[in-house]
């Protein structure tokens, strides 16, 4: 017991396990950010997965064809956006069910990407690792935070500007007003499904990222099982956090810690069971919702199809 | 598609409502007939795109699906299992709930089911119905989860069930570590390290055999079941109120149907027909689903696709035996299209366009009736 004491002592005081943690919660971000502004318009967007997966391959391909990581950043917008219309426009245009919608996307994206990557084989690099002086010297997180490679910074980027949309902006308002109550936006003028398809699209560009960080930022080469479910994590964080951008983050941050602490201490030669390990962080969530789910007030208009005249 | 929307809508402002019967099942045959084609066309263009030939893809499908000997016995097997988990999501989603978690239930029963089949051993037949029947049981104790958490703790079941399919997973494959839970002991589990014992002979599913093709007695127990669940939601009570808490829970509620009893037992109904789909699997399953023993990915994806069966087939439990008879055709197909020399996961994409453009006739169709019943009250006005 002791023995094990001190190896979960000796990971918590090791860089890598910051190191990882961070690239595991970034990756988190990036989906979860996208998933709780649709989420905030109403639609519980659950090809999440999808977006992520194909992101991460039209990263790979825009790398593989130009040898360029920014222009792989580029595709990887693209990949994401064109998945997120699918999902957008089949159900807030066409009301088809989103759920039906999100989950055949997430098998055709798996199945496509697993296609194309054994026809293609795409070559990819990872980008450069920046520094950041002195902030790169901060004991413990300094290289977790600082020391990444440059897609991680975006992330910088993206939360403040996601906050400030929804928060302080007429669309970000609106956006919320047509998650909260669809027929009263309506009524003052907003069109409703328009709003939320626009949710969806900012989902599938976060997403797309995201998946260029998995490939430019952490792993180097696309394979079909990188994303392997944690974009449902994502959307987990999202209700793990009651639906704003602080618990969020808090959640990925947790979750992280989880598939983070998983690695390290199995590195460390400990076999503490691995099938309990990886179910761990669904575990924490389901766990989190039970006795959050009651205390947080979801958008009130979540996953209910608005269509004008019923309902 | 908006312009298929735009314009159809716009030829039938002449005469809102009264529409007759033949054009609109005429529009229904065209939007299908249209959609589905251009699922294929694009399914085509892709093997094409990566330097295949879709002719001899299209070709092997059918040798592998139908048309070689013994192929169909096979394919049928694969059906019964996509059935079976297809009619518990029909039950649940008639009831308002949306549950995506079947591949978990399905691989959770399955093991339960197994675990006990082991720890009784009684003599065949008997055996074989208790594997079954605790088999539901645990597929349906496993969505009971998700059903305590949506009606006592308030938490969405899309998103509990769909958690609970990695828990699950995890699960079983920890019971397979272990000789006390499953795992086959020392001298008879050859060399792999995470697998159950073997089901005896006895303890088998019969498989007749008819015209040289072999499949186990689920695919009649699916078909039984099709006609059995059909039968319950149009024609029983308990059918009736399952319907009206999915079409309007406010007004079930006040003729007196409780939302939790009724909910809940929806939810742990249409688990427990995945668990007895993976119990059967188990129990009949052959080659295809881990030769009687219990293995990591035993559920092989059956829990997804047969929810993809129950989605297109638009709740309605007789349209889902023809539709999982197809999607075990390109499941079975599959194994065939790799001596093209193309991927054989094309299927997956096959199966997830033609999904998504099975979704699209239904969705248009419901705009456009709605546009015509506006139209119409506006012109009463």
């Amino acid at each position: 017991m002791t023995d094990l004491l001190s190896a979960v002592y000796e990971i918590f005081s090791s860089e890598s396990t910051y190191l990882n943690g961070a690239l595991f919660a970034a990756f988190l971000a990036f989906a979860a950010t996208g998933e709780w502004v649709a989420e905030r318009s109403g639609t519980l967007n659950i090809s999440v997965e999808g977006m992520l997966l194909g992101g991460a391959f039209a990263a790979a391909m825009g790398c593989h064809l130009t040898g360029s990581v920014a222009v792989g950043l580029l595709t990887a917008i693209l990949g994401g956006v064109l998945i997120a219309g699918v999902q957008a426009e089949m159900s807030h245009r066409l009301a088809a069910d989103q759920f039906v919608v999100g989950l055949t996307l997430n098998i055709l994206v798996l199945g496509l990407t697993g296609f194309l990557e054994n026809e293609i084989a795409p070559e990819t690099t990872l980008a450069g690792r920046w520094e950041i002086p002195v902030l790169s010297d901060i004991p413990l997180l300094g290289q977790a935070l600082f020391g990444q490679r440059w897609p991680f910074y975006i992330l910088y980027l993206l939360l403040p500007l996601s906050w400030w949309l929804v928060y302080r902006t007429r669309w970000g308002l609106e956006l919320r007003s047509v998650g909260e109550n669809p027929q009263s936006a309506d009524v003052s003028g907003i069109d409703v499904n328009k709003r939320r398809r626009q949710s969806i699209y900012y989902a599938g560009l976060t997403c797309g990222l995201g998946g260029a960080f998995l490939i430019f930022g952490h792993i180097g080469r696309f394979e079909d099982t990188i994303v392997g479910g944690r974009g449902f994590i994502a959307i987990a964080a999202v209700i793990f956090g009651g639906w704003t951008l602080r618990g969020t983050l808090a959640g990925c941050v947790i979750f992280a810690g989880a598939l983070s602490f998983r690695l390290s201490i199995q590195g460390l030669g400990y076999d503490i069971n691995s099938e309990l390990l990886q179910a761990l962080p669904f575990v924490v969530t389901i766990a989190g919702m039970a006795i959050f789910a009651h205390r947080v007030r979801a958008p009130a208009a979540l996953a209910r199809p608005f269509i004008r005249g019923l309902r | 598609m908006t312009a298929v929307t735009a314009g159809a809508a716009g030829g039938s402002d002449a005469q809102p409502l009264r529409t007759g019967r033949w054009t609109r099942l005429s529009e229904w045959f065209a939007l299908y007939g249209m959609s589905i084609f251009a699922a294929l066309v694009l399914s085509a263009i892709l093997v094409e795109a990566t330097g295949g030939d879709w002719r001899p893809v299209v070709s092997a499908l059918f040798d592998g699906s139908v048309r070689r000997p013994g192929r169909w016995g096979e394919t049928l097997a694969t059906a019964a299992p996509l059935l079976v988990v297809a009619l518990g999501t029909v039950i649940s989603s008639k009831a308002g709930l949306v549950n995506i978690g079947q591949e978990g239930q399905l691989y959770v029963g399955a093991a339960i089911g197994t675990y006990f089949g082991f720890l009784i051993g009684g003599p065949g037949p008997i055996n074989v119905v208790l594997i079954l029947i605790i088999g539901a049981a645990g597929g349906g104790l496993w969505a009971g989860v998700a059903a305590g958490l949506r009606y006592w703790r308030g938490v969405p079941e899309v998103l509990s069930t769909l958690l609970l399919v990695t828990v699950g997973g995890q699960a079983v494959a920890y019971g397979l570590r272990w000789e006390w839970l499953l795992l086959a002991p020392e001298g008879r589990r050859g060399n792999r390290n995470q697998v159950s014992e073997q089901l005896a002979p006895d303890n088998r599913l019969p498989r007749p055999d008819l015209f040289g093709n072999e499949f186990p007695l689920t695919v009649f127990i699916a078909v039984v079941l099709a006609v059995i669940v059909a039968f319950a939601l149009s024609r029983t009570v308990w059918g009736f109120r399952l319907r009206m808490l999915g079409r309007n829970p406010r007004a079930a509620q006040r003729s007196g149907v409780s939302e939790t009893r009724y909910g809940a037992m929806a939810l742990m109904l249409s688990g427990a027909f995945a668990g007895l789909a993976g119990a059967a699997m188990f129990t009949g399953g052959g080659f295809a689903f881990g030769n009687y023993q219990m293995v990591p990915g035993f559920s092989a994806n059956i829990g997804w696709t047969g929810l993809l069966v129950a989605l297109v087939a638009y709740e309605k439990p007789l349209a889902a035996i023809p539709v999982a008879v197809v999607f075990a055709g390109l499941r079975t197909g599959s194994s065939f299209v790799g001596s093209t020399g193309v991927e054989g996961r094309i299927t997956d994409v096959i199966s997830g366009l033609l999904v998504l453009a099975l979704l699209i006739p239904a969705a248009v169709m419901f705009l456009r009736d709605r546009r015509r019943a506006r139209a119409a009250a506006t012109e009463r006005v």
